[in-house]
């Protein structure tokens, strides 16, 4: 597993960003997180990895609240971002996902212009007070998702129009124009190419820089690649947390084991 | 179970069937498609023969209404008859009815045969009455009360031939059956066919059947499905303004804020039902809310709208719903997840995403309100407005009028078969307004169709 990383392991700090304690979400009927505890730290990528349908990207989208979209869905238990409790009536979910940005597992800019991709949530959240400050916030966007020398001779073209990394890249910018403090990233790269994907990988070591950084992966390799913690759930339970390093080399939990040597997902 | 997972115990048999001979369940399997496709062939063409025969007939049909027969005659408008005491007053002249105008045309007309050297029985003024309009007196008097110089002098006239000569001359009237007919006789046919030649009658467009109004039975002649039209265009605008903008918000609502529980679903239910329900319970909704309890008035396009409203809202909630529910989920993911309310997600994402749609379903259910009939018979919009606009209808939605389908009824209803002839000529009219609704419906669609 060594060999394959590209990112340091350190944690650069210990600040918690995140913490969950006790979350429960059902659908319905479904209990789709048992109980989950995490704490996810400040300028860190945290990776989510586990089978399909065990509840990674459904804790992932708790997280922002998404999941208040879905009638069905009814989420119990103390998540904080920076202490403050994200549940509390008093939150506005819309203010919350201006903080905490998303990138979907499938590319979804508008059919709008690239330029207007990107300065959609700025624009309705008043970050710029002019059209200059507005360009700024675009092209520096841009740029942080790497794509910026890619686009700047057509901002004015569809987004719809780029190749599947260039529309995720445009994705990311979209998100990051919006200055979060958090990124949820659901399987980014699972309809990209892997000359797309490594961009993205290395864009996600760039972004933890400013970030903390939360993805959901159905790759362990990518895990291992970018992230430096890793969660590991299974049928809705948070199996086990810990270092990236120590989660692929020495797994405590023998279901952590069997899946990431692949005998089970 | 596929049959590729049956027989596993025989796999020598199977490897001997060559793949260029197909065995009898292939070759059953193919004449079953086969036979399936000619089915759908011959109900298309089926459809198409139907829809051919169908145009033909309507254009065949209608296609008359659209010429009528006129005469070209110069009317010696006689002072001594329209103008007695010689001042030209105005208020004088009106007091001239047709009836004075009458025997003025009836004279011009008489001395043009007379003039044409035709030998006919006919020597009496009274005579040609047969082969000129009533609406001929109303013409000539029109002309000079606009004109009163006019008086005094001979002026050429175009003026409608009666709807029995017309007939005659499209070949509606034959000359068998006007020994019969007690309006004409064999006689006037023979003057008429004389007239022909000389360029005195001759059948040309009618502008006046497009923009004129109705007339009584005895002048078909002169009838026109224009005020109709008006009243048709006066009830699309209520529709358009009212529908429009409820059936929208409506569907707005429900697709994207109201909660899924049973009243939503209850209505969802009836909204579809809605759009079932025969169009004359809500005629007779309309008679009994807006006439009976609102008390507005009867024949009034406002009313008309109003019930044809009714009947389109849920068409058109019905067609956003699907587009709305068209637009992908992702979209919205997206808007939701930068951060946008709910609010600005619909309206700067999913909305203009589904106005193709929108509009289309739209226009479709202003079409199908433009065609509708029933509803208007209950509420009276069958007005019989004899003069043209502005005059009738002048103050628009609140004037009794009537509408292209309740006009055509009308006037498929009339015992002259001019008045046939003229409600296959509005189906005509209507058609082309409904093919051409449908046409920038498509239009719409192809133009504005995006992709994501």
């Amino acid at each position: 597993m060594n060999d394959m990383r590209i990112v340091e392991r350190d944690v650069d700090t210990n600040n918690v960003k995140i913490s969950a304690k006790g979350v429960q979400v059902y659908y319905g009927d479904t209990h789709a997180i048992k109980d989950v505890d995490v704490e996810i730290q400040d300028k860190t990528v945290t990776a989510f990895i586990g089978p399909s349908g065990c509840g990674k990207s459904t804790f992932l989208r708790c997280i922002n609240r998404m999941n208040d979209t879905i009638d069905v869905a009814r989420v119990t238990g103390d998540i904080r971002i920076d202490g403050e409790d994200i549940y509390d009536p008093r939150v506005d979910p819309v203010q919350l996902r201006a903080k905490v940005g998303m990138v979907f597992q499938k590319p979804n800019p508008f059919p709008k212009s690239i330029y207007d991709n990107v300065s959609y949530g700025p624009r309705i959240h008043g970050l710029a007070r002019n059209k200059a400050e507005l360009d700024d916030i675009v092209e520096k966007s841009l740029r942080r998702a790497a794509i910026w020398d890619e686009v700047k001779d057509r901002l004015d073209a569809p987004g719809t129009g780029l190749s599947g990394g260039q529309q995720q890249r445009l994705c990311i910018a979209r998100a990051v124009a919006t200055e979060p403090e958090v990124l949820l990233m659901d399987e980014p790269c699972s309809a990209l190419d892997p000359i797309a994907t490594a961009q993205v990988e290395e864009l996600i070591d760039e972004l933890r820089r400013n970030y903390s950084v939360v993805i959901v992966t159905h790759s362990m390799q990518q895990a291992a690649r970018v992230s430096q913690k890793t969660a590991f759930f299974h049928l809705g339970n948070l199996v086990e947390y810990g270092e990236t390093g120590h989660i692929f080399t020495n797994p405590t939990d023998p279901r952590t084991e069997s899946y990431i040597t692949g005998r089970i997902g | 179970m596929t049959d590729a997972s049956m027989p596993s115990a025989t796999p020598e048999t199977r490897h001997k069937v060559s793949l260029v001979t197909p065995d009898a369940r292939t070759q059953k399997r193919k004449a079953a498609e086969k036979r399936f496709r000619m089915y759908g062939i011959a109900g298309i063409a089926t459809g198409l023969i139907f829809l051919v025969v169908l145009l033909v007939t309507i254009v065949s049909s209608g296609m008359g209404a659209f010429q009528q027969t006129f005469i070209n005659v110069p009317v010696y408008l006689d002072a001594a008859k329209l103008d007695k005491n010689g001042n030209r007053d105005i208020d004088e002249i009106k007091k001239v009815s047709t009836f004075g105008y009458t025997p003025l045309i009836q004279d011009a007309l008489l001395q043009q045969v007379r003039d044409a050297g035709i030998e006919t029985p006919l020597e009496k003024r009274g005579d040609m009455k047969a082969l000129i309009s009533a609406s001929a007196a109303a013409q000539v008097r029109d002309t000079v009360i606009e004109n009163p110089d006019l008086i005094g002098q001979t002026v050429d006239f175009r003026i409608l031939a009666s709807s029995r000569v017309d007939g005659y001359l499209k070949g509606r009237v034959l000359r068998e059956d006007v020994a019969r007919d007690k309006n004409i006789d064999a006689t006037h046919l023979d003057i008429v066919d004389a007239l022909v030649p000389l360029g005195v009658m001759q059948k040309t467009f009618n502008l006046a059947f497009i923009t004129g109004s109705d007339a009584s039975e005895s002048r078909a002649e002169s009838a026109g499905i224009g005020v109709a039209m008006i009243g048709s265009l006066f009830m699309m605008l209520v529709v358009l303004v009212l529908s429009l903008p409820i059936g929208v918000a409506a569907s707005i609502y429900l697709e994207e804020f109201a909660p899924k529980n049973r009243i939503t679903d209850i209505i969802e239910v009836n909204i579809a039902n809605l759009a079932a329900v025969p169009s004359i319970v809500f005629g007779i909704l309309g008679l009994a809310v807006f006439i009976q309890f609102m008390h507005l008035p009867q024949s009034a396009p406002l009313v008309g709208g109003l019930v044809l409203t009714l009947m389109t809202l849920p068409t058109i909630i019905i067609s956003t719903r699907a587009s709305l529910k068209a637009v992908p989920p992702s979209i919205r993911d997206a808007a939701l997840g930068v951060g946008a309310s709910k609010m600005q997600a619909v309206f700067h994402h999913v909305l203009p995403l589904a106005a193709p749609g929108i509009l289309t379903g739209t226009i479709i259910g202003l079409a199908q309100a433009l065609g509708e009939t029933a509803p208007l018979l209950l509420i009276g919009m069958v007005g019989f407005i004899a003069s043209n606009a502005p005059d009738g209808i002048a103050s628009g939605l609140l004037d009794p009028n009537s509408a292209m389908p309740a006009q055509i009824y009308e006037w498929a209803k009339r015992a002259d078969p001019a008045y046939y002839e003229r409600a296959w000529g509005g189906i005509i009219i209507l058609l082309g307004f409904l093919i051409s609704m449908n046409t920038i419906a498509v239009i719409l669609r192809r133009r504005f169709e995006r992709r994501w």
